[in-house]
């Protein structure tokens, strides 16, 4: 058997587990890997300018291809900065291995020189840890990361390693092993059959039926099953904004987003359904307004592989515990078996949804003012940026109010095509996620919708960026203002913008982005914004970056009443619902 | 309500800090802790208890399953079962009538004497944790008390076997 150092070991394992790509920043603790894949060309990495980048770096390449993204970091201040990274994925269970190194064994707790307890500090945020102490224990903990990561409910896995157990001069037997059997870790799959059949004929029953999906569905590859079992039922469906693109956002079956910010009808319907199957969803705050006031009518058939997500804030009537893909292949059948021809008729349902549609719809009867001359409307940005796309790019965002109406405007027919922070909600995610995006398809369109406060966060990726040749376009949505801040301020503080303001203090972003070696664009006018956007996509090979003014004003609506129903709305800056 | 719940985990280093976070990071509190490896040396049996309604006591179980150290999880005031603490209590009493009631308690609560000292007694008392609060409440007044509780160890009544 072939004889490996500790630092061989991370990197064949790494190459065992099908990892080509690797983001990271190299330090102290994390040299001898470092050294051991310089000496090799199947593992690649790419170096960021943050460690925080190297994660979400990470997590956007997973998001968009559902493997798993692994990320490297050496100990102390590496170690905790991938710490907001960790956090994100973990919120939105997204699959990711991140190895940090440690300071050697022998002085773990000395207070040494870039030590942290990293399994400490991560232990609330990861899905598991562990602190390997053996050289010969390297291989298997890098695999149990790798199969617990990406089994189950997904979520970040951290591996620490200490520096003295990936020595050059220590050598042992390598083998990488093939069956992970874990006696303690068995996540369930397929879903209680009476359950599901209990959960056919509720389903098929309803009068006022509703499809909740989430990003359970994404994560899981259930988009095909979910899209066949609505299109069978033609019931409405409605997303979470962690699940936009598992059904086709421009099927007329699609409410658009529920919750805080969703659409009027998609919250309606909700708040008046007799059923509701809620689908890898987990009735988020951000989703339900107040709970007491949720959905007072429904039976709720609750789908979801985690059985803590299961009856935690709302009560399922029929939990299903099981992966959305096989739950919802077992349901398409049994409905296609049921005899529905003298079941519930759902036209009255959908008649009373297409009122809600044309009077309050954001798509049918808009609820901003048009664009004219300098006044640059941010929904009129992404919708010139969803028809310059044809729809058909990637989109990552940040956080705040681009980031929803990135989510309302720009009507996602595919799934992992959207990829945001929802959980966590990370400003500077967008930038480094894009990376990841592009790396793992080269060819593809990729924006990063994004606002001035946002884009800062992590701005200094422009510069990895340049080095791996990654063709991002930064399409930042600039009011001056921390609009979602500044949004609340205005709704809930009598219009006092404690901190929420740039003050003239903003960078030249074209001027920056030509520092780094881009492409800068300003738009001030909305009679640029086509042509303009039309030449940034047409730049292939470039990073464009596009500072677009947009109306300060401006807000983002529907917005839930706090303390209210679902269906309790602000639709504009004066009128309820 | 008061809850006994019983885990059966990997006996890994970290385990137990799992556990401990779990618990402050949720929001919920631990009234005992125990914890020791079992027969199989490669598994750690815990006790806990706790106060939570029906809803949180579902979730409790539901966490700290999806610990991925975590084996079997049981909710032992569920069914019915036996409970166990153990403790040993320091007290002060050096004349005669202090010292003739501790030994006429310590009696009747069938508790032991396991050293003594012309000051103290040092007793040890075992049974369910009420027990163990009536005693206190029997002796308390006699004379200045150090009090060592074990926590609360609970195994299901019955054939029902919590192992791997």
């Amino acid at each position: 058997m072939e004889k490996l150092s500790g630092g061989e070991i991370v990197v064949s394992a790494l190459r065992d587990a099908g990892i080509q790509y690797v983001w990271g920043y190299p330090g102290g603790a994390a040299l001898h890997i470092y050294d051991a894949l310089f000496r090799q060309e199947v593992v690649h990495h790419l170096l960021v300018r943050h460690e925080q980048a190297a994660v979400h770096a990470a997590d956007g390449f997973s998001r968009a291809t559902g493997m798993v993204g692994t990320a490297l970091v050496t100990s102390g201040p590496g170690a905790t900065n991938a710490i907001t990274g960790i956090a994100t994925a973990y919120m939105d269970s997204i699959p990711l291995v991140v190895i940090s190194g440690q300071v050697p064994l022998h002085k773990i707790g000395q207070d040494a020189f870039q030590e942290t307890d990293m399994i400490g500090v991560s232990r609330p945020i990861v899905k598991h840890s562990f602190l390997v102490t053996r050289t010969e224990d390297i291989a298997a903990a890098i695999a149990k990361a790798y199969y617990i990561a990406s089994t189950g409910r997904p979520g970040p896995v951290v591996v620490d390693i200490p520096k003295d157990i990936t020595d050059p001069s220590y050598k042992v037997p390598y083998a990488w092993p093939g069956v992970i059997n874990m006696r303690s870790y068995q996540p369930a799959e397929k879903g209680h059959r009476g359950q599901i059949k209990r959960a056919v004929k509720k389903l098929v029953e309803a009068r006022r039926p509703i499809i909740y999906s989430g990003g359970g569905v994404i994560i899981d590859n259930a988009s095909d099953h979910l899209t066949e079992l609505v299109r069978e039922l033609n019931y409405p469906i409605t997303s979470t904004l962690m699940g936009l693109g598992a059904f086709p956002g421009t099927d007329p079956l699609f409410l658009g987003m529920l919750g805080m910010h969703g659409t009027y009808e998609a919250n309606a319907a909700m708040h008046e359904a007799d059923v509701i199957l809620a689908v890898g969803a987990r009735f988020d705050d951000r989703v339900t307004n107040e709970l007491e006031k949720f959905c007072p009518e429904a039976t709720i058939i609750h789908v979801d592989i985690d059985p803590t997500s299961v009856s935690k804030n709302i009560d399922a009537h029929i939990p299903i515990v099981g992966s959305c893909s096989t739950v919802l292949r077992e349901m398409l059948s049994l409905v296609k078996k049921s005899n529905r021809d003298n079941n519930c008729d759902t036209s009255p349902w959908w008649e009373k949804i297409n009122q809600w549609r044309d009077r309050y719809g954001i798509y049918t009867a808009p609820r901003h003012a048009a664009s004219s001359g300098h006044l640059i409307k941010p929904q009129d940005v992404i919708r010139v940026l969803y028809d310059v796309t044809n729809g058909d790019a990637f989109v990552t965002s940040d956080v705040g109010q681009h980031q929803m109406f990135a989510a309302q405007y720009y009507l996602f027919d595919k799934p992992r095509q959207w990829i945001n922070s929802g959980g966590l909600g990370t400003m500077g995610f967008g930038l480094p996620a894009a990376m990841g995006v592009q790396l793992a398809f080269p060819e593809a369109d990729v924006a990063c919708v994004t606002g001035e406060g946002s884009i800062q966060m992590c701005i200094q990726e422009l510069s990895t960026c340049t080095q791996h040749r990654l063709p991002i376009k930064i399409i930042n949505l600039n009011n001056s203002a921390l609009g979602m801040v500044r949004q609340w301020q205005d709704m809930n503080y009598s219009g006092r913008h404690a901190e929420s303001l740039y003050e003239n203090s903003l960078p030249d972003f074209v001027a920056l982005a030509e520092a780094y070696g881009h492409v800068g664009m300003r738009v001030q006018q909305i009679n640029d914004l086509g042509p303009m956007m039309e030449k940034c996509f047409s730049l292939k090979d470039r990073v464009v970056f596009m500072d677009i003014v947009v109306d300060p004003e401006e807000h983002v609506y529907p917005m839930q009443v706090p303390g209210g129903a679902m269906r309790d709305l602000w639709l504009n800056k004066n009128e309820k619902s | 309500m008061r809850r006994i719940i019983s885990v059966l985990m990997e006996n890994e280093s970290g385990a137990l800090s799992r556990v401990v976070g779990l618990f402050s990071q949720r929001g919920y509190n631990i009234d005992t802790l125990t914890v020791a490896p079992t027969d199989d040396e490669s598994l750690s049996r815990l006790t806990l208890t706790t106060t939570g309604d029906a809803r949180m006591a579902e979730q409790i179980v539901k966490q700290l399953h999806k610990l991925i150290d975590t084996l079997k999880v049981n909710d032992l005031t569920q069914g019915s079962f036996v409970e166990r603490e153990l403790m040993l209590i320091k007290i002060t009493a050096s004349n005669g009538d202090s010292r003739a009631e501790i030994m006429r308690c310590i009696e009747i609560f069938r508790g032991n004497i396991v050293d003594v000292t012309a000051a103290t007694f040092t007793l040890q008392l075992l049974g369910d944790s009420d027990k163990l609060d009536a005693f206190l409440g029997a002796v308390r007044h006699i004379g200045s008390i150090e009090v060592v509780r074990s926590g609360v160890l609970g195994i299901a009544r019955g054939d029902k076997l919590l192992r791997q």
